[in-house]
């Protein structure tokens, strides 16, 4: 076409092999983040034409999670648009888990095994549910496959807040976890 | 290492996110620790489980197309170019953000920081005492041991990006020890060591750019007492097992003599 310069044509070409791959990858975490198919594809587009927009300015290191940062921008965006409970979960989930204690003992019960009866469906619910910079870290690190030091570019927080935050993810979920095994047998 | 520590660091243990050291002292905790090994093996099978199941929705064929369509082509116009026209309103107030991802991500950062600043606040506390009884560990508390405040104070120089203040409380019953390199949310900050009896207090300090002054404010980590406050542009805190009111005296003291128009 006529309208693009040949860079233009490079540059899209060059975005698309860098991006594209991990086009799976913002779409997940979206999910996680927005709890919702159709917001989650709204936002996953939003932040490939706003990525490629600022695609001179990228400088690397890694493309997942300079993409993935752009994407909770995006999410957090709209968050904002939404304004209801999402935004007062995550004001408030920080204070209101530091109540939960970090450990509970588990029931005296072959975890592992128990674990396997549960379907994908049940685990992915139990993640949802967690309030947002536990779940956003968790999805990160599990689903994303992000190291800490990724995860804390994307979310903008200290290493060792990271560190923490999974901590408390993990401990959060096995809580979850034994009690929906609590309440199906 | 302690617990509440391993609680911690079992994680990044699990995640291969240590260095050989620490991955040494987090397993040396574990072996010897029924209770920390359990949880370590409870939350390897919870993450085998994750990574088991089938939790990443792939996106959708007809999403990839849209982005695909809505991107300028790598080869000339393609005949999905049509699919999906932009949103014009969305585009437009993105397009002001002229100078690109850097100013996004800054924005959001701050933002970030601004809804979890106490968290941030309590994770150095926890920080700030983790190290503090690392510090009490055997050959663990002083890089240099002076009762000179005038060999404390160089050392430092070219170490960290700071002059951290050194003051001599000896006629106030608190006795320099020395000064220590360390590490407080990944950044290295001076300690300076004090002692009052057998109590040791380390003063930690680091530079803060554009900190306000701030009142000190107090709290206690592990029963550990601990005080935080800057000013100068240098943000302190000082952590000990010493009472309150004798903690809270030495900050009063510490506090007075590092103003520079003070009479000390």
């Amino acid at each position: 076409m006529a309208g693009y310069a040949g860079d233009e044509h490079d540059k899209a070409r060059r975005f698309h092999d860098a991006a594209l791959p991990c086009l799976d990858d913002a779409y997940a975490l979206a999910r996680y983040l927005l709890r919702n198919a159709a917001d989650a594809e709204d936002a996953v587009q939003e932040c490939f034409l706003r990525a490629f927009r600022h695609f001179d300015s990228y400088r690397g290191p890694a493309m997942k999670p300079w993409l993935l940062a752009i994407l909770r921008n995006v999410c957090h965006a709209e968050f904002a648009r939404r304004g209801r409970h999402d935004a007062a979960d995550e004001n408030d989930a920080e204070t209101k888990t530091e109540a939960v204690p970090l450990w509970q003992e588990p029931q005296p019960s072959a975890e592992a095994a128990l674990m396997r009866q549960h379907d994908d469906e049940t685990i992915r619910r139990l993640i949802e549910d967690m309030p947002q910079p536990f779940r956003e870290t968790l999805v990160l690190r599990e689903i994303n496959d992000l190291s800490y030091q990724e995860i804390a570019q994307v979310a903008g927080v200290p290493v060792g807040t990271v560190m923490s935050r999974l901590a408390r993810a993990r401990t959060m979920l096995r809580s979850a976890w034994t009690a929906a095994e609590g309440s199906l047998t | 290492m302690n617990c509440a520590e391993a609680d911690v660091m079992l994680h990044a243990l699990l995640d291969g996110e240590l260095d050989a050291g620490h991955a040494r002292d987090v397993e040396a905790h574990i072996a010897g620790c029924a209770s920390c090994s359990e949880k370590l093996a409870a939350f390897r099978a919870q993450r085998d489980a994750i990574a088991g199941a089938e939790l990443k929705s792939k996106a959708p064929a007809a999403l990839r197309a849209r982005i695909e369509a809505a991107l300028p082509q790598p080869t000339p116009a393609r005949a999905s170019a049509a699919v999906l026209p932009l949103r014009p309103s969305r585009r437009s107030f993105f397009g002001g953000f002229a100078t690109g991802a850097a100013v996004s991500s800054a924005l959001a950062a701050s933002i970030v920081l601004t809804i979890f600043r106490s968290d941030r606040e309590q994770m150095i506390a926890n920080d700030v005492v983790s190290a503090h009884i690392r510090s009490l560990q055997a050959g663990h508390l002083m890089d240099v041991e002076t009762i000179d405040r005038h060999t404390v104070k160089p050392w430092f120089e070219g170490k960290v990006d700071v002059a951290p203040p050194v003051i001599d409380l000896t006629a106030d019953g608190f006795t320099l020890l020395g000064g220590r390199l360390d590490y407080i949310d990944g950044e290295p900050v001076a300690s300076v060591v004090y002692k009052r009896r057998q109590h040791v207090i380390n003063l930690f300090v680091a530079q803060r750019l554009g900190a306000a002054r701030a009142a000190v404010s107090a709290r206690t980590v592990q029963g550990y007492n601990v005080r935080h406050w800057s000013e100068q542009g240098l943000e302190f805190w000082a952590v000990s097992d010493l009472d309150p009111e004798e903690l809270g005296e030495f900050v009063r003291k510490i506090s007075a003599a590092a103003r520079p128009n003070s009479a000390s």
